[in-house]
């Protein structure tokens, strides 16, 4: 059994690292930028950048302003338990995602979209999302906090297979040209593309690719990892760079998920993870260990499955 | 090159903000408040009275909710600050100049050169932008003293109106002039030369939308 304060208290720390310090990941991407950058703008963009990150854990503040709208993604063994079941675990972040809004401090984001209703707290109607995945083995909790920014960047649109890769490209360089320019999509940016399931999911999936992946990771069918390879490519030879100034680093990583979809259609999503890339992973075990890391590591080969049946043993013996 | 560093009073001179160019990079001194839609809002729409003496207090309008909370005793902490994107204030923005003399616009992307040649240039202002975005930390290290939060309980947290004392915050970047010129539509004329090049090969996409554009050198603001 999982004790709920553990949960609670791993939260609240979650959220503080999210809001302070830069993932490793994307660090090492940004420095890689800044080492190539050569618009004299842009360069300073970046250079500001790497030391925010540097003031930001110095002084435990908030590395940008807006904070982002928090949300959580847990993801549990198939043999953990949660004292107090679901409905304890949901509580517990909720309170945490609360605290810790007033505690780092947090931009209090989340609002009623009529009657711009502000708590204060970031918690609401839906607030903080909480969504949920499995893994075959294992009796630990996964908890992932990420603080997206909300308004630009992202967009959707359905394509047809007559579209075809072309139409994927033209509707990613869109994307980047649309929200890039004056920086509003504040780039360079983990770019997230989600192809396929239904119009709901192939949002879930792009932003899951944005946020739940990190820089260099590459997807494990080989097609796409070479797609997102030259995506990432595409995307830095467009001449923007930060802030939408002359530049050639639009893009830190460009990450691909995939979801079966209508036979008809091609729907597609664009996501941009900032410059603020806001995510933080902790795993807790039933014995009360609690490892801190970076990497959600969400998209297994389980989350990928393609079959009816999940036989891990029989697949490795092929 | 690197571009040019310049300290700069939040309540500036004529001459000190034609002083200005494209590309400079700014820190300022003296008050700032933050104002947004909550703000425009209550003092423009509803014609409640601006809790402030501007612009002899202060001219320089960040459009800005801070990471920050009030304490119990009535004291701030004031984490991060960065700004919001401000093309969607332009409807606001001409009656709030003329109203409060603002001379520093600071915000999130700029405006239009549109914009600037027709209440920028005859207000004597220009737009700061944020760098980034957003250096969160480093303008939160410029913040000297939070001196006020006007209208927390009308507005919330977000919205409300807070007090400033900047102390060397920076760095800014001057994207508007004394022309009105833009400093983002001079990037973006750049950048368009390259783009049939990136775009070669691909076409429209088989299902239209309504309202969309395929001249890529359009802006969505």
């Amino acid at each position: 059994m999982i004790p709920i304060d553990l949960i609670q208290k791993t939260a609240e720390t979650l959220m503080d690292k999210a809001a302070i310090e830069i993932p490793e990941d994307y660090l090492t991407g940004l420095q890689e930028a800044a080492r190539t950058e050569d618009g004299d703008l842009s360069s300073f963009v970046l250079k500001a950048m790497l030391d925010n990150y540097e003031a930001a854990k110095e002084d435990r503040r908030a590395m940008c302003g807006d904070t982002g709208v928090p949300r959580w993604f847990v993801k549990l063994g198939n043999d953990a338990k949660v004292e107090g079941g679901m409905c304890a675990l949901e509580t517990a972040l909720r309170r945490a995602t609360a605290s810790a809004t007033n505690g780092v401090p947090l931009r209090p984001n989340r609002v009623h979209p009529l009657w711009r209703t502000d708590h204060n707290n970031n918690v609401g109607i839906g607030a903080p999302e909480i969504e949920y995945g499995f893994e075959p083995e294992g009796d630990w909790i996964d908890l992932i906090t990420v603080h997206k920014g909300g308004l630009f960047g992202t967009d959707y649109r359905m394509l047809f297979p007559s579209d075809g890769i072309q139409g994927i490209k033209r509707f990613y360089l869109d994307s980047l040209m649309a929200f890039g320019k004056r920086g509003l999509a504040c780039q360079p940016a983990i770019i997230g593309i989600g192809l396929g399931g239904s119009k709901d999911i192939c949002m879930t999936l792009g932003k899951r690719a944005s946020v739940l992946r990190t820089v260099g990771s590459r997807n494990s069918d080989p097609r796409i990892a070479a797609m997102e390879d030259e995506f990432k490519e595409l995307g830095n030879s467009i001449g923007m760079g930060a802030m939408g100034f002359v530049g050639k680093n639009m893009v830190i990583d460009c990450n691909i998920e995939v979801g079966y979809c209508h036979t008809g259609g091609m729907p597609m999503s664009v996501h941009a993870f900032c410059l603020s890339s806001r995510r933080a992973v902790a795993r807790i075990y039933p014995d009360g260990r609690v490892e801190h890391r970076t990497d959600p590591d969400w998209f297994t080969p389980y989350q990928r499955r393609e079959t009816v049946e999940w036989e891990p043993l029989q697949e490795a013996a092929e | 090159m690197k571009p040019r560093e310049i300290r700069l009073s939040t309540t500036p001179t004529s001459e000190a903000i034609a002083e200005l160019r494209l590309g400079d990079i700014v820190y300022l001194d003296g008050l700032m408040y933050t104002a947004r839609e909550g703000v425009y809002m209550r003092a423009l729409e509803e014609q409640a009275n601006i809790p402030m003496e501007l612009p002899s207090e202060s001219a320089a309008n960040f459009h800005c909710s801070p990471a920050a909370r009030i304490n119990a005793d009535g004291s701030f902490d004031m984490g991060a600050v960065t700004a919001t994107a401000s093309f969607r204030f332009a409807k606001w923005l001409p009656e709030w100049m003329e109203k409060t003399g603002a001379k520093l616009i600071i915000g999130k992307g700029g405006m239009t050169s549109k914009d600037y040649k027709s209440y920028f240039v005859p207000n004597g202002a220009v737009y700061l932008s944020t760098v980034g975005y957003g250096t969160g930390a480093l303008l939160g290290r410029g913040v000297e003293n939070v001196e006020a939060v006007h209208w927390n309980e009308e507005l919330g947290l977000a919205q409300a109106m807070w007090v400033i004392r900047c102390r060397k915050m920076g760095p800014f970047i001057v994207a508007s002039d004394m022309n009105g010129d833009c400093l983002f539509e001079r990037e973006n004329a750049k950048i368009a030369q390259n783009i049939a090049r990136v775009y070669e090969g691909t076409k429209p996409a088989v299902l239209k939308r309504y309202g969309e554009s395929d001249d890529r050198s359009d802006e969505v603001i």
